[in-house]
């Protein structure tokens, strides 16, 4: 009698070693998943903010994803004057303002096209709409564009860098 | 231990270590189906065949084809299309297979829901080829990927941005099944191992779970009765094979399988040889390109349905209503609370459900490759909360289902 | 009992064919435009109304200065500069001239001799009043009757050249496509087909200037023209045609201009275009009948058995 219940955890005891083994195991194929360290050191661009031209939307790289950069023009910020949600967006480097977004729809990651005559972004794929400081214009979208996690350095921006800006930012709920 | 005798024939000498005859009798010869079923019942051999034709033609390809993002497109487009004897063969019949593979398991899925096949003890038949579907939708997307066009690429970005899970933002998880931090080599290189390691052991697995599940409460028929198969087939073999209700699988049945299969196979390479558009989406042939978004982006036609219930609603609502579709065929033997096996033509409200469900279900494919605007956004709305509806009510009109 | 299978069948049919027809003819009719071919007609442009004389138009190109850009390797002109200079100075290649009689429409070709950035759909681009020229200058006549001296010159073309019949696959792309559109898969790039060399060294050097030819042509068009080597399966024959005869019709403001070729020629191109990215469609066409024939006979032969074997059963 004894000697089965002893039996009987013995094998409980085996399976229970056994199952450790198994999970360590899985340690190691998660791992083997992850992005290489070479992919994620990749992750950093420098930009010089001093080329742009006013209301010309153009399309950087950062992590192989799209970033739309554009400077606004005094009209635009006029237009934008009050408007806290687009202002808190704003990035600010020298005397310029600019919109620095990651250019993928925030629905499903479509990059949407930018319009020149209408000054805003359409996604092509499920119809959504971002106002030029990025902000959703048009359902489905959940939110505006997220920004890149950024720093200024004088007339530069490192994307991926977290500086105080971009902080601040996050911090508020402006971007994810 | 066994002994054994010297052989008299080869036959003998396999018998005596294989017992080739008992296998025989097991796999075919006394392997009893209703005679009462019609030519809906050979689309499991058709599935086969088809499945057969895949692993056939994607042997071949795969002698050629190079898993690097700077590779693929080119060793798919020129050196199998263009190079390779009769490569161009192999990809055509993958392509249509992967597409017509969907379309069978439809008809299939569908001649078991209206002849309640998944009802008394035949839960796990469903099960298993529920499981079946689920692993050749896996296997359908990974292989989608492999010639690494434009659709192959934003297909990869929307489907692995689903895993994000809509505002829990879940950017890591995506990030990992992906491996970057967009669709790149290390994305390429794991989707190229599904598609040609584990999914297809696991296909080969659950095919043989499959017919296992079929065993034991047979194949159902297609008038709803309970038959005796132990004293029919006595009867059978007793000589009276006309007055038997059952029939042998082999040479009875599958002779009429294969004349099944010789008219698909007639359908199948019309459409490998004249008509392969709608299985090989022209998008596909522009390599991918992660800066240049293509203006309509649609999963193939076997996804459409569940795509379209995801795309009227909120990201969060269609997510929830997205998972829900996938899982929710799955738990319809759980669902159906109807204590009657027998077709839908004779149970009442099911007759109107049933029908009711396949009409928007193809609704919805269509509605899911047009482009949201105008009607068809609403529409797609209407059927989509529809397909919830049917799916609500289901348990409710089953239950007060009179008992035949 | 009645056989129920003819009406299971029509079933299954009709329900597949409905989902079939939502899915493709229709979903595609409403995402893609429509566009009418003309026949490469080009109605918009005047047609010639004198009579051309090849000997007279000899002489006007000689001194009209088109050869100032243009070679005619038929007539021993060769081109001033190599095709990557070319394309520095005009941000194209000028084309050779010594087919084009036969691969372009002949009244296309003297609308295009007298206003290119009309003639080439272009006009957005190159807005004279606002100082945007064209590469090539318009021809403002010799001094005698300018229409006269227009169908002259394009009857000089059309003598050097061969005879439309005799215009190739590969001729016709070259000269209407080519100098922007590579077609990799058939070793075609925008300065010629890239020969099989010796020496790394030698092929690094041919592939350099491409690339140099290529950053000229993407500032001139605004991005690098695509390569075409899959293109007639990516977009429909149809809409290749119809994209060629006027690309202002299924993108506005595209910078691709019409080139004007005859509706011959398009045949041509879209058979070199079948060569590159459908190479194997003969193959298939003969293939496919002989296998439908035979799975004919595999169908009648399974019928055959199945009714022996169920004989018995019934």
């Amino acid at each position: 009698m004894q000697d089965s219940s002893r039996r009987g955890f013995m094998g409980k005891a085996f399976g229970a070693v056994a199952a450790v083994g198994a999970l360590g195991s899985l340690v190691a194929m998660k791992s083997s998943w992850d992005p290489l360290p070479s992919v994620k050191e990749a992750g950093f661009t420098t930009l010089d903010m001093s080329i742009y031209e006013e209301g010309v939307m153009v399309t950087e790289k950062w992590r192989g994803k799209p970033i739309f950069v554009l400077k606004k023009s005094a009209s635009t910020m006029e237009k934008e004057k009050g408007n806290a949600a687009a202002e808190a967006r704003n990035i600010k480097v020298g005397d310029s303002n600019f919109m620095v977004a990651i250019g993928l729809c925030t629905h499903l990651g479509c990059i949407p096209a930018f319009r020149a005559d209408s000054n805003d972004f359409k996604c092509a794929c499920h119809g959504g709409e971002f106002t030029a400081s990025g902000l959703v214009q048009k359902v489905p979208p959940p939110r505006g564009f997220d920004i890149p996690p950024f720093k200024i350095e004088g007339n530069k921006l490192v994307l991926g860098e977290v500086g105080p800006e971009f902080k601040k930012m996050k911090d508020t709920g402006i971007t994810l | 231990m066994a002994h054994f005798t010297k052989a008299t024939s080869v036959k003998d000498w396999l018998n005596q270590r294989l017992a080739v005859d008992k296998v025989e009798k097991v796999m075919a010869s006394e392997y009893w189906i209703p005679k009462n079923i019609n030519f809906l019942w050979a689309m499991g051999m058709v599935l086969l065949i088809t499945f057969s034709l895949l692993l056939c033609s994607g042997i071949f390809l795969l002698m050629y084809y190079v898993p690097t993002v700077e590779g693929a497109f080119y060793s798919v487009n020129y050196t199998i299309m263009r190079e390779v004897g009769f490569g161009w063969l192999w990809r055509h019949i993958h392509g249509v297979a992967a597409s017509v593979v969907f379309l069978i398991m439809y008809i299939h899925m569908f001649t078991g829901i209206y002849y309640g096949s998944y009802k008394k003890g035949r839960e796990m038949i469903w099960l298993s080829g529920m499981l079946l579907f689920i692993a050749f939708s896996t296997e359908a997307f990974s292989g989608y990927m492999l010639p690494w066009g434009q659709m192959s690429y934003w297909a990869g970005m929307v489907i692995t941005n689903l895993f994000a899970g809509g505002s829990l933002h879940a950017d890591g998880l995506v990030e990992w099944i992906r491996g970057d931090y967009v669709p790149a080599q290390a994305f390429l290189g794991r989707f190229f191992m599904l598609h040609v390691v584990l999914v297809p052991v696991a296909i080969l697995g659950l095919i043989g779970l499959h017919f296992a599940a079929l065993r034991i409460p047979h194949v159902n028929n297609q008038d709803g009765e309970e038959i005796d198969f132990e004293a029919e087939s006595k009867k059978y073999l007793a000589g009276d094979k006309a007055g038997s209700k059952v029939m042998r699988f082999a040479n009875d049945f599958l002779s009429k399988d294969m004349m099944v299969v010789g008219i698909y196979l007639l359908f199948f390479f019309y459409l490998v040889f004249y008509n392969y558009g709608f299985a090989m989406d022209p998008v596909n042939f522009d390599p991918a390109d992660g800066l240049k978004t293509p203006a309509h982006i649609y999963p193939e036609w076997y996804f459409l349905w569940s795509y379209e219930i995801l795309r009227p609603f909120p990201i969060d609502t269609g997510l929830v209503l997205f998972g829900l579709a996938q899982g929710i065929f799955v738990a319809l033997p759980f669902l159906d609370r109807s204590p009657n096996a027998v077709p839908a033509s004779r149970r009442g409200l099911f007759k109107i459900w049933f029908w009711a469900m396949l009409c928007n279900m193809i609704l919805l494919t269509s509605m899911g490759k047009l482009p949201p605007e105008g009607i068809f956004s609403q529409i797609g709305l209407v059927s989509a909360i529809l397909f919830v509806v049917l799916w609500v009510l289901l348990p409710i009109i089953t239950t007060f289902e009179k008992k035949l | 009992m009645k056989n129920k299978e003819p009406l299971i069948l029509a079933i299954v049919v009709i329900f597949t064919l409905v989902t079939y027809y939502l899915v493709e003819p229709y979903a595609h009719h409403v995402m893609h435009k429509h566009v009418e071919s003309q026949d490469f007609k080009y109605t918009d442009l005047p047609a010639i109304t004198k009579i051309g004389n090849a000997t007279n138009g000899k002489e006007l190109v000689a001194n009209a200065g088109c050869t100032g850009c243009h070679s005619i390797s038929k007539e021993g002109i060769a081109a001033p500069m190599d095709a990557v200079a070319s394309a520095g100075a005009y941000g194209v290649n000028p084309p050779d001239l010594s087919e084009m009689g036969a691969i372009l429409d002949a009244n296309f070709l003297a609308s295009l001799i007298k206003n290119p950035a009309h003639a080439l759909k272009v006009e957005h681009k190159f807005d004279a009043a606002k100082g945007q020229m064209h590469p090539m200058i318009s021809f403002y006549g010799m001094g005698g009757d300018i229409d006269q001296e227009i169908a002259d010159m394009v009857s000089y073309l059309q003598s050097i050249a061969v005879s439309p019949s005799e215009v190739t696959p590969a001729m016709a792309f070259e000269n209407a496509c080519g100098r922007c559109h590579a077609v990799g898969y058939e070793k075609w790039t925008q300065i010629g087909t890239k020969p099989a060399f010796k020496h790394e060294k030698d092929s690094l050097a041919f592939d350099i200037k491409v690339l140099e030819y290529q950053d000229s042509l993407k500032v001139y068009m605004g991005k690098l023209p695509p390569d075409l080597s899959m293109y007639i399966r990516s977009r429909s024959q149809e809409y290749i045609e119809t994209f060629v005869e006027n690309p202002q019709n299924h993108l506005a403001g595209t910078a691709m201009p019409r080139v004007g070729v005859t509706a011959d020629s398009m045949d041509k191109i879209i058979e070199y275009m079948l060569d590159s990215g459908d190479t194997k469609r003969h193959e298939r066409e003969s293939v496919g009948m002989k296998v439908m024939i035979y799975l004919l006979v595999f169908a009648i032969f399974a019928f055959l058995w199945k009714k022996q074997v169920w004989k018995d059963l019934h």
